[in-house]
């Protein structure tokens, strides 16, 4: 199995002139399980945002190494799987159709959509539109989405928002085998979300 | 690369076939466009350079109305974050190029072939008429595309992006009208050497500025 790290340094996000955090150090590697918690305001949803790299920071530097050797920052989406109230799937396709057309853009995970979709629980609802899911089921999906390339890194923002208990189940079992042997992120602030990592990222000390 | 690029491309007509958003929009704007042409110009013929201008006119505000829609449904609906999740950033420039040009070819097939139709045309050197609308229309797709991922995330979109395509998209538009309207005159092809010569390399230029700075544009 391959040696992976994922490093931050002095990490800081500005918006203007607001800063929003400052000097965010870690070091996570395989085996790790990371709660990223703050009260509302202090960056939570940014951090995992920019650890993904879909925003850039103001200053600091995040870097993955596989075997010691750097990812490009362009192919760290191969890596990474990420789940966040913010991203939404195509209404116009159906569940199956989304994970279907994602695997062809990515060009991996093909062979895993039925799985994934049998794992969240949507697999006898894979061929309705996304438009007459519910909130709860589009979660769901959007779990599948994460899990789909089996990323070594899997990044979650309130993963368990609008899930019902057998929802919160699937995450937990989730969060349970990515945690063994791979790098999980959960940014958070519930106690049962906190309770799936091992160790916390508070960004109230890094204002 | 290229891969991935056709298979967004593929995502994009797959989208389009299901929500007709662009398609409809342009089909109805044409359709109004030249029959209020036609109801004003009466039975009066144009000259060839009222033609050429009045084409591309039409071609360049269709294009303003639907070329947009590759990246500001993406940013609307929140789902540019699956293609950032999914793909390298070229790749989803190359996608939506692709989708963009074919699309703008689609357009600005049913414009010509209704214009001829409602102003009696009589286009005497076809051959040549075609290759400036080809590269024309490889120019605008190319100019488009870049400037909706620019506008995509702006707060006015539909004010800015002919706006900002339209002094981008001059120099075009210039040997655009020029070149069609000599083919429309039935001028040998030597002579419009210069205007073809101007729009292929300023596709060339607009495609490879847009894949340096795309990256800048797409990932903050």
């Amino acid at each position: 199995m391959s040696e992976i790290t994922l490093e931050a340094v002095n990490l800081t996000k500005k918006f203007d002139r607001k800063m929003i955090f400052k000097s965010v150090n870690f070091r996570l590697s395989r085996g790790s399980s990371t709660a990223i918690t703050g009260r509302n305001g202090s960056g939570k949803s940014t951090l995992i945002k920019i650890i993904a790299n879909l925003l850039l920071q103001t200053s600091g530097s995040i870097n993955l190494h596989i075997n010691g050797s750097a990812v490009k920052k362009e192919l760290l989406f191969m890596q990474m799987g990420f789940v966040s109230p913010y991203l939404n799937l195509y209404d116009e396709f159906s569940g199956y159709e989304n994970l279907k057309l994602v695997a062809n853009i990515r060009g991996r995970g093909h062979d895993n959509i039925e799985n994934v979709l049998k794992r969240v629980g949507l697999f006898e609802r894979r061929n309705d539109m996304l438009k007459i899911y519910s909130s709860g089921m589009k979660q769901r999906l959007k779990i599948a989405f994460s899990i789909l390339h089996t990323p070594d890194i899997l990044l979650l923002d309130e993963p368990t928002s609008n899930l019902d208990t057998e929802g919160i189940g699937v995450v937990d079992d989730i969060a349970a085998e990515y945690s063994k042997d791979r790098i999980l992120v959960i940014a958070t602030n519930d106690e049962h979300e906190k309770s799936l990592c091992s160790s916390e990222i508070n960004l109230n000390k890094n204002a | 690369m290229l891969k991935q690029a056709l298979s967004i491309c593929k995502k994009d007509f797959s989208s389009e076939i299901r929500t007709r958003y662009a398609v409809n929009a342009l089909l109805m704007f044409i359709i109004v466009v030249i029959s209020v042409i036609k109801f004003s110009l009466g039975e009066e013929k144009l000259s060839p350079e009222m033609n050429a201008g009045m084409l591309w006119i039409i071609i360049f505000f269709s294009a303003s109305n639907g070329l947009s829609r590759v990246f500001v449904a993406e940013e609307e609906r929140g789902t540019s974050l699956v293609l950032k999740l999914s793909s390298e950033a070229r790749s989803v420039f190359l996608g939506k190029l692709i989708f963009n040009t074919i699309l703008t070819f689609v357009i600005n097939f049913f414009i010509v072939i209704f214009y001829i139709l409602i102003t009696d045309l009589d286009i005497r050197n076809f051959p040549l008429f075609s290759l400036i609308m080809t590269l024309g229309n490889l120019g605008l797709s190319s100019v488009m595309t870049i400037i909706a991922a620019l506008i995509s995330k702006a707060s006015s979109k539909g004010t800015l992006y002919p706006v900002l395509s339209f002094p981008l998209l001059l120099p075009l538009m210039l040997a655009a009208i020029s070149g069609t309207w000599l083919s429309i005159e039935g001028v040998p092809f030597g002579q419009v050497a210069g205007e073809v010569q101007m729009m292929a390399s300023y596709t060339i230029v607009v495609v490879t500025a847009s894949f340096l700075l795309f990256d800048l544009v797409w990932n903050d």
